[in-house]
């Protein structure tokens, strides 16, 4: 890149738009408190100094939804506890993610039979982005469940998605309009 | 006292009250029918030789070959420092016991709880709601016959057995 460099003055950035905008959003994911059940102690773990999620941005465990990025469902959803963790999803201001972690929230896990009161995994109660199975997972996964999430936020884009024109001709779909400030 | 000297003093004082004795057992027992427990109950709490003053367990037992519940209730004497337990057994189609919870407070939740998980009803309780399940649960689950929700709140809930038989599995 010698062509390029100090040509400009100090202080000048240069970047997209979508990627800065990606990349504070990735690097500041702020998880609730939130631990339904023996994954939160795998999850407490994962913040605290040995696996130091702080490292990832993501180590400000907030006390409210209304200050999160990111909700860790830790442990197994019952049917009672499903409706508030639908409630304290709506709670938290978009962009907002999820990650579903550990056996019992991918998929109601040892509980799928013979439970009667477990969720069949968090995905019907609240949109999921990244399942950790594991039971339950260990730090390290969740880490990777996490890195995985900064991944998939990377590739966000404030636009329409590449290729949405000319996608919507050759399927002949209706073209979305821009959205309107 | 022995288990087989705590079951022969509630077998004298109360011998038709009392319809099995199980002293010789790793969980030494005497078992009852619910019309009796209240005057068992009374019984064990007040003689001074006995003096169950602590609950240590409320457990509830579904019999459903016999036609039958069961309330299991361990009792620990601080007094004496000795363990029995009570059986009161109970038709399971009027499962009506009568509440000890004005004899050992901790009888509270744990009648809360048998009958949240057995529909055991317990005469007496102040307070007789659902502990663990929500308030608008269908049937006791911990019941041999009970059938499990298809569907709670709009959420599906599924078995392994729903999946063997449908050939398209619910997202």
């Amino acid at each position: 890149m010698s062509w390029i460099e100090n040509r400009f003055e100090e202080g000048l950035v240069v970047t997209s738009l979508d990627w800065a905008i990606n990349w504070a959003r990735k690097s500041s994911l702020w998880p609730m408190t939130f631990g339904l059940a023996c994954c939160a102690i795998e999850m407490m773990a994962f913040a605290a100094a040995r696996y130091d999620v702080d490292r990832f941005g993501a180590g400000a465990f907030r006390a409210t939804p209304r200050q999160s990025d990111l909700m860790i469902v830790a442990g197994t959803v019952t049917y009672k506890m499903a409706s508030r963790v639908r409630r304290l999803y709506h709670q938290m201001p978009d962009p907002k993610y999820v990650i579903a972690m550990g056996a019992c929230t991918v998929g109601g896990g040892p509980y799928f039979k013979y439970g009667y009161h477990v969720v069949k995994g968090v995905d019907l109660v609240v949109p999921v982005d990244v399942y950790v199975p594991g039971c339950p997972p260990r730090p390290e996964a969740l880490q990777e469940g996490l890195m995985r999430l900064q991944d998939k936020i990377s590739a966000q884009t404030i636009g329409l998605p590449r290729g949405t024109y000319r996608n919507a001709k050759k399927y002949d779909m209706p073209t979305p309009a821009p959205a309107s400030i | 006292m022995t288990p087989n000297d705590i079951a022969k003093r509630i077998q004298d004082q109360l011998g038709s009250a009392i319809t099995e004795v199980v002293a010789d057992d790793k969980h030494p027992r005497v078992h009852t029918t619910a019309e009796n427990w209240r005057k068992v109950a009374e019984f064990i709490f007040n003689d001074s030789d006995l003096a169950f003053d602590w609950l240590g367990c409320l457990s509830g037992v579904d019999y459903v070959a016999d036609n039958q519940l069961c309330g299991v209730y361990d009792l620990y004497s601080t007094k004496h420092g000795h363990w029995f337990a009570v059986k009161v057994y109970v038709d399971r189609d009027k499962p009506n016991i009568p509440s000890v919870m004005d004899l050992w407070p901790a009888a509270d939740w744990h009648e809360r709880e048998a009958f949240d998980m057995y529909g055991i009803i317990f005469d007496g309780h102040t307070d007789l709601r659902r502990i663990l399940c929500p308030e608008d649960w269908v049937g006791y689950p911990l019941r041999k016959d009970y059938q499990f929700p298809r569907e709670y709140h709009g959420i599906p809930g599924t078995t392994e057995l729903d999946w063997q038989q449908q050939s398209v599995y619910p997202a």
